[in-house]
């Protein structure tokens, strides 16, 4: 078997006393690359309505090859490569949703989508609610979000905050290649605008999939969140990258006698309020850890909420693990200490632990 | 529904005899100009008349309810303009879509809304179009293509192109007219939008209101250049008297049948508003009120309608009879939706998400979390 098959498969708790032969039939990897390219062809093919557009969607093959081979499947009417018009491109796909498409619109990074965030907000985000429920906008923004490697300020930050505060957007943050494909299929059957923030370094990272989650109507519930890793001493609650970081850091941990339940939000709107509270109830300590900035960030969420709805069963105070409150610098020893690193949760929890 | 009796009307224009008339011969840009030798008849004439008459009433009474502080917040009126919509409609079926701004409370009633529901939504009622959570500028009419009433300056104009691509990628024989004004013409997003409609062939006809000022901005100040059916540079354009709704008509049919053969053309509306931007806006602090009242003695949409029924035979009483009914209508609606009801508070919590997912929303204190229903009856 694969070294690298059995490292992931040892990560993700695969391994039983019959040795790993007995799962290589059933487990198979895929990065998250071809997790989402999956997943979109499938939709694709699924639904004539749907269709792509984005910066170098189509005959360059995706910026950072998501869109790969698409355009030679489907053509260039459900593939379309735009200008580099954010404003205008996703006012245009806001408006072909608004009449009955179903659009799923690339930004090749976050950062650039604060050019078209009025029409995200105000125009795909808020007309079901002002139009009386007549006019819903059935659209997927999606593109890698948050820190890359030595992109500097302007091509770095986290949207995740922002987005998820506002009412009448879904907010995804998928981590693995499970959650690609099927939150991934999940947003663009939903008829709500969806957020889908990816990660660039996650992208050529693979991860075992099972058959089921290889099957053409698999989705995930959005608005659940999933434990990686269950735990009774600490909850480490995360999305994207940092989940990964979080397990990480539970193992060392677990070596020196911690035990971490690690949770994997999915979704930062709706956010699972209900597993982080069972899990808390269980653990009575929690741990938010983020790549975003500080304030008002989603652990400044999360923090209020346990206050709010579980202060009686908190050992300790809510932490914040978070990105530190600096324009991404370009030095790599800089950026590196502008993020959170795995060292940085273990010390979190064991202040608390 | 109105718009539906004015395709009838225009149906059985064949019933009286033919009226030619010529209007302001068309400035073009990257076209030749239609034909500016109109045809028409009394029957089309009268409703031209009565629709217009109709919206000049309907926001005039809101005039009046704004001042008697039944509407609060945004009023922009659209009296002056009438005869704007009024050629669009004439010359597009239900089956067109039309998008337009915050100046919307005309486009309800001609795409088939009631006057009722449009004075209920501009108070506050439970009746209104957009049962209260809309507001004036934010009126709706999905089943007959009207998507809004967009408060976000310029915003409709991408918007509106993404609808036309939804026609053509459907492949059903529809445009969509997207109407802005001189204000939002300047907007950088109206370029990005008319350089996709030109590389993909949109069948998206763009109509910019011009009605010269945005809000207290004369377009000599906000425009280097206001000729702003040549701003489409590749995109062909005309320019049309946005107060002659037999020039706008034809104009219009002219458009459709260009971007649906051959893709996106710009049209200048050129028309006046005689309220101020909005109802905070007296109007006169950068207009005078000679070019105010010239324009309503020399241009007056209504009254240019009048005087072609008048010399064709119609008789001056038959109109000042269709005065009081429309009048009567308006105060009668204006009365029915003062009787409305507020909202109740439960409507706060419905139609956020077409699948709400059992998600729930906190509400101002920290044990209250509602899932918001998706129920557009509004029943439960």
């Amino acid at each position: 078997m694969l070294p690298a098959l059995a490292r992931t498969a040892r990560h993700h708790g695969l391994f039983t006393k019959a040795g790993v032969r007995g799962f290589a039939s059933q487990v198979s990897e895929m990065t998250v690359r071809d997790a989402l390219n999956s997943a979109l062809d499938e939709e694709l093919a699924r639904d004539d309505k749907v269709y792509v557009l984005g910066e170098e969607v189509g005959e360059y093959q995706g910026a950072y090859k998501i869109t790969r081979g698409l355009l030679q499947k489907y053509g260039p009417d459900r593939v379309k490569d735009t200008p580099i018009t954010e404003a205008g491109f996703t006012g245009i796909a806001v408006g072909s949703a608004f009449a009955g498409l179903r659009p799923v619109c690339e930004f090749m990074t976050w950062n650039f989508a604060m050019q078209a965030i009025d029409q995200i907000i105000n125009s795909a985000a808020k007309t079901l609610y002002m139009s009386a429920g007549q006019i819903n906008c059935p659209i997927v923004f999606r593109g890698p979000n948050g820190a890359a490697a030595g992109v500097a300020a302007q091509h770095s930050q986290c949207f995740a905050a922002w987005y998820s505060s506002v009412p009448g957007l879904k907010v995804l943050a998928p981590y693995d290649s499970e959650d690609a494909r099927g939150l991934m299929k999940a947003a663009i059957r939903d008829p709500d605008p969806v957020v889908f923030l990816e990660n660039e370094i996650l992208y050529g990272q693979a991860f075992p999939v099972t058959p089921q989650v290889l099957d053409k109507d698999f989705v995930l519930p959005i608005g659940k969140a999933k434990v990686m890793r269950e735990g009774k001493h600490v909850t480490l609650v995360s999305f994207s990258k940092m989940v990964g970081y979080c397990l990480k850091a539970a193992e060392q941990l677990a070596k020196e006698g911690i035990d971490c339940e690690v949770i994997n939000l999915r979704s930062i709107k709706p956010l699972d309020r209900d597993t982080l509270l069972a899990s808390v109830k269980k653990t009575h300590k929690i741990i938010s850890v983020e790549e975003g900035w500080p304030q008002c960030g989603v652990g400044s969420e999360i923090s209020a909420i346990m206050m709010e709805l579980a202060f009686d069963e908190l050992d300790a105070p809510v932490l914040r693990v978070t990105g530190a409150e600096v324009p991404m610098p370009y030095a790599a020893n800089l950026e590196a200490a502008a993020l959170p690193q795995i060292d940085d949760i273990i010390k979190a929890v064991k202040s608390i632990a | 529904m109105l718009g539906l009796s004015m395709a009838r009307l225009f149906a059985s224009a064949a019933a009286s005899p033919t009226i030619k008339v010529e209007v302001l011969p068309y400035k073009v840009h990257r076209i030749e100009a239609p034909s500016n030798v109109v045809e028409t008849n009394v029957e089309e004439l009268m409703g031209f008349y009565k629709l217009m008459y109709k919206m000049r009433r309907m926001e005039i009474a809101a005039d009046m309810m704004y001042k008697a502080k039944f509407i609060r917040g945004f009023c922009h009126l659209y009296d002056g303009q009438e005869a704007v919509l009024t050629g669009i409609e004439a010359a597009i079926t239900l089956k067109d879509s039309i998008i337009t701004s915050y100046r919307d409370h005309c486009q309800h009633v001609s795409r088939g809304g009631s006057i009722v529901s449009l004075m209920a939504e501009l108070m506050g009622k439970q009746e209104g179009a957009t049962k209260g959570l809309g507001g004036s500028m934010h009126i709706y009419n999905r089943k007959n293509n009207f998507y809004g009433g967009n408060g976000i300056v310029g915003a409709q104009i991408p918007l509106g192109a993404g609808i036309a691509l939804a026609h053509k990628y459907k492949g059903e024989p529809n445009v969509c007219i997207t109407m802005y004004g001189d204000g939002a013409a300047n907007q950088g997003q109206k370029y990005e939008a008319l350089n996709m409609a030109g590389l993909w062939n949109l069948p998206a006809i763009f109509v910019c209101e011009n009605n010269h000022y945005g809000m207290g901005t004369a377009e000599w100040r906000a425009a280097k250049s206001p000729n702003f059916y040549t701003r489409g540079d590749y995109i062909p354009g005309i320019k049309v008297d946005g107060m002659d709704v037999l020039a706008v008509k034809n104009a219009v049919a002219f458009a459709k049948a260009h971007a649906l053969a051959n893709g996106p053309i710009v049209m200048e509306m050129d028309t006046y508003r005689y309220h101020g931007h909005s109802m905070s806006d007296p109007g006169s602090t950068y207009r005078t009120r000679d070019e105010i009242n010239a324009m309503r003695t020399e241009r007056d949409p209504i009254e240019r309608v009048k005087k072609l029924l008048l010399t064709n035979g119609v008789d001056a009483a038959d109109l000042k009879k269709i005065d009081k009914e429309v009048k009567k209508e308006v105060d009668d609606a204006v009365e029915q939706a003062k009787l409305g009801k507020i909202p109740p508070l439960a409507w706060l919590w419905r139609n956020m998400y077409m699948a709400p997912l059992g998600a729930g929303m906190r509400g101002v204190l920290p044990d209250e979390y509602h899932v918001p229903a998706f129920d557009p009856s509004y029943k439960s």
